[in-house]
């Protein structure tokens, strides 16, 4: 378990290279990940943050540089299922149940039917939806529908989660309170969490370090800790430290052109 | 990308969902009633184009058809024939007969449809796995479908009574060549319509090509296959009866359709009823696919209206 959970060494991603549709979305990007911690990638649109995500996912492979997840390459902990993933739209499959949704990872992986039940049964108490678990997906609103893709997400307690705006399509005040959420949740499971993120306060609220990236190519252009400390709540949003770490994200993004 | 391989057949979204108790009472009332509006068409041209003498009033020039019982019969003489020996001398009704020919079509239809839809499965599985046979194959699939049945149908039966393959079997690969195309094209479709998202979070769980295609790419295609499924299933009964036509294959509604065209003049009620019996046909196994979707893909998937 010691060792970082994410090391990301001089990694390029240039799409569709020596074509006429070539792009550069990543250039040199450095970034290392400890175990437990919550970071954010932040910036405009086109920076590569969700490709950064893709690429410690394996869903993508880098052009050069490397990528080690737990110590392994990206590959090997895909297929070792070291890490759940979350996306903007909760994407559950409709003519599965909720808890059958929940159970998905489990099936893939060969589980029993009578441990996945009990997993399920967990997990959908563990996001305060227990007794949903026989309701089709529709049924729930977007923000329920978004708690069972995390559940999901976390079925086979993962040690990583990656999260591509998962809050993203939300109201403000359902984000919030999602977002309080997935910080008790992460901490007392220990998971480590990439999170990309188009907002600022969720960046500060949520983050033990946020990543802030500058486009065409992607670089990292500055990664700025958040001295909010650990087990914070909804108070923390009202704290000095909170607006003086957002104000440094945004003058960061206004920095690189992104920020209004 | 479905543009690139020709119409989808049916779409998807259009597909209308009439699944409740209240929607069946409302079924039943409208087919009532659109038979109803059909007797009173059929009855009311003949009546006024006999009374006005079969021609456009003040010329000489011909109703487009012509409202002799010839012609059109009464619509009671066609359900009244139904009852009717079906030859002289006979103890089978002629709806007994018919309905006999039915079943014997339905076979051939039935066993077409499955053949069919089997293999237009496997060829949406196959062009989904590789894009090389998905190029390779497409030309054929579109080709397959511009033969003409009716020139086809005899070479298929010829073919089948020098091997131990029955007329039976010839006649639903006859019907099955109508059927696989819409599987095949719509059901390519519904296997590429999971979204970006849905395939790479099967992905990132290591799932095999195999438990995505199952877990993800079948179900997620039902909206997709099960119009098809309805559109192959009656044209595995036109397939089936042009089949039975064109290679003389005795016993089912074709035969019959073929032999009282051809003693049209002394009877023209059994014609009509067998054309009848092959629509009855053709609404039933649509009917079936319909309840068949509506168990397999409404259930509780979608916010009921």
């Amino acid at each position: 378990m010691s060792g970082p959970a994410i090391v990301i060494r001089s990694v390029d991603k240039t799409f569709n290279p020596g074509t006429r549709g070539e792009v550069a979305a990543l250039e040199t990007v450095d970034l290392t990940v400890a175990p437990g911690e919550f970071v954010s990638l932040i910036g405009p649109s086109g920076c590569g943050k969700s490709t950064v995500l893709r690429l410690i996912a394996d869903l993508v492979a880098p052009t050069a540089g490397e990528i080690e997840v737990f110590g392994k390459s990206a590959h090997q902990a895909r297929l070792d299922r070291d890490y759940g993933m979350a996306f903007q739209s909760a994407g559950l499959f409709s003519w599965r149940k909720v808890a059958r949704n929940i159970e998905l990872p489990l099936e893939l992986m060969g589980w029993s039917k009578a441990d996945r039940e009990a997993r399920s049964a967990e997990m959908l108490a563990m996001v305060r939806l227990a007794e949903f678990g026989k309701h089709y997906p529709w049924q729930l609103s977007g923000g329920m529908q978004q708690r069972i893709a995390i559940a999901r997400a976390l079925s086979f307690k993962p040690r990583l989660l990656l999260m591509d705006e998962p809050f993203g399509a939300l109201d403000e005040m359902t984000r919030e309170h999602m977002q309080s959420e997935l910080l008790s949740l992460v901490s007392d499971l220990g998971t480590t969490v990439v999170f990309v993120t188009h907002s600022i306060s969720e960046a500060t609220f949520l983050s033990d370090r946020v990543v802030v990236l500058s486009p065409r190519p992607g670089r990292i252009h500055e990664i700025i800790d958040v001295p909010l400390g650990s087990g914070r709540t909804d108070d923390a949003r009202e704290e000095p430290a909170f607006f003086a770490c957002s104000t440094e994200i945004r003058e960061s993004l206004r920095a690189i052109g992104a920020a209004a | 990308m479905a543009d690139q391989r020709g119409p989808v057949i049916i779409d998807a979204a259009a597909n209308s969902r009439l699944g409740s108790v209240g929607g069946w009472a409302r079924n039943l009332g409208l087919v009532a009633v659109a038979v109803a509006v059909m007797v009173v068409a059929w009855e009311g041209y003949k009546a006024i184009g006999q009374a006005i003498g079969g021609t456009w009033p003040g010329t000489s020039v011909d109703l487009p058809v012509s409202p002799d019982d010839l012609t059109m019969p009464h619509t009671w003489s066609i359900l009244g024939a139904l009852f009717e020996p079906v030859q002289r001398g006979s103890d089978e009704t002629l709806a007994v007969f018919l309905l006999k020919a039915a079943a014997f079509t339905f076979v051939e239809a039935g066993l077409g449809f499955l053949i069919g839809g089997l293999v237009g499965l496997g060829l949406a599985v196959l062009m989904l796995r590789s894009p090389l046979l998905d190029r390779a194959l497409v030309p054929w699939i579109n080709i397959s479908q511009t033969v003409p049945l009716i020139a086809l149908a005899p070479i298929i039966v010829t073919w089948g009574r020098t091997t131990f393959l029955g007329d039976t079997v010839s006649v639903a690969l006859i019907a099955a060549y109508l059927t696989f195309f819409p599987v095949a094209v719509n059901g390519l479709v519904g296997l590429k319509s999971p979204s970006t998202e849905k395939l790479e979070l099967m992905r990132s769980y290591a799932a095999p090509w195999s438990k995505t295609l199952i877990a993800l790419r079948f179900p997620a295609a039902r909206p997709y296959l099960f119009p098809a499924f309805k559109l192959a299933a009656t044209l595995s009964v036109v397939g089936a009866i042009v089949g039975e036509i064109s290679a003389g294959v005795r016993g089912g509604l074709g035969r019959a359709i073929l032999d009282y065209a051809g003693r049209y003049t002394t009877g023209p009620e059994k014609l009509y009823a067998a054309v009848l019996g092959a629509a009855l046909l053709g609404l039933f196994v649509f009917g079936m696919a319909n309840l068949a979707e509506q168990r397999l893909v409404n259930e509780g998937e979608e916010q009921p209206r």
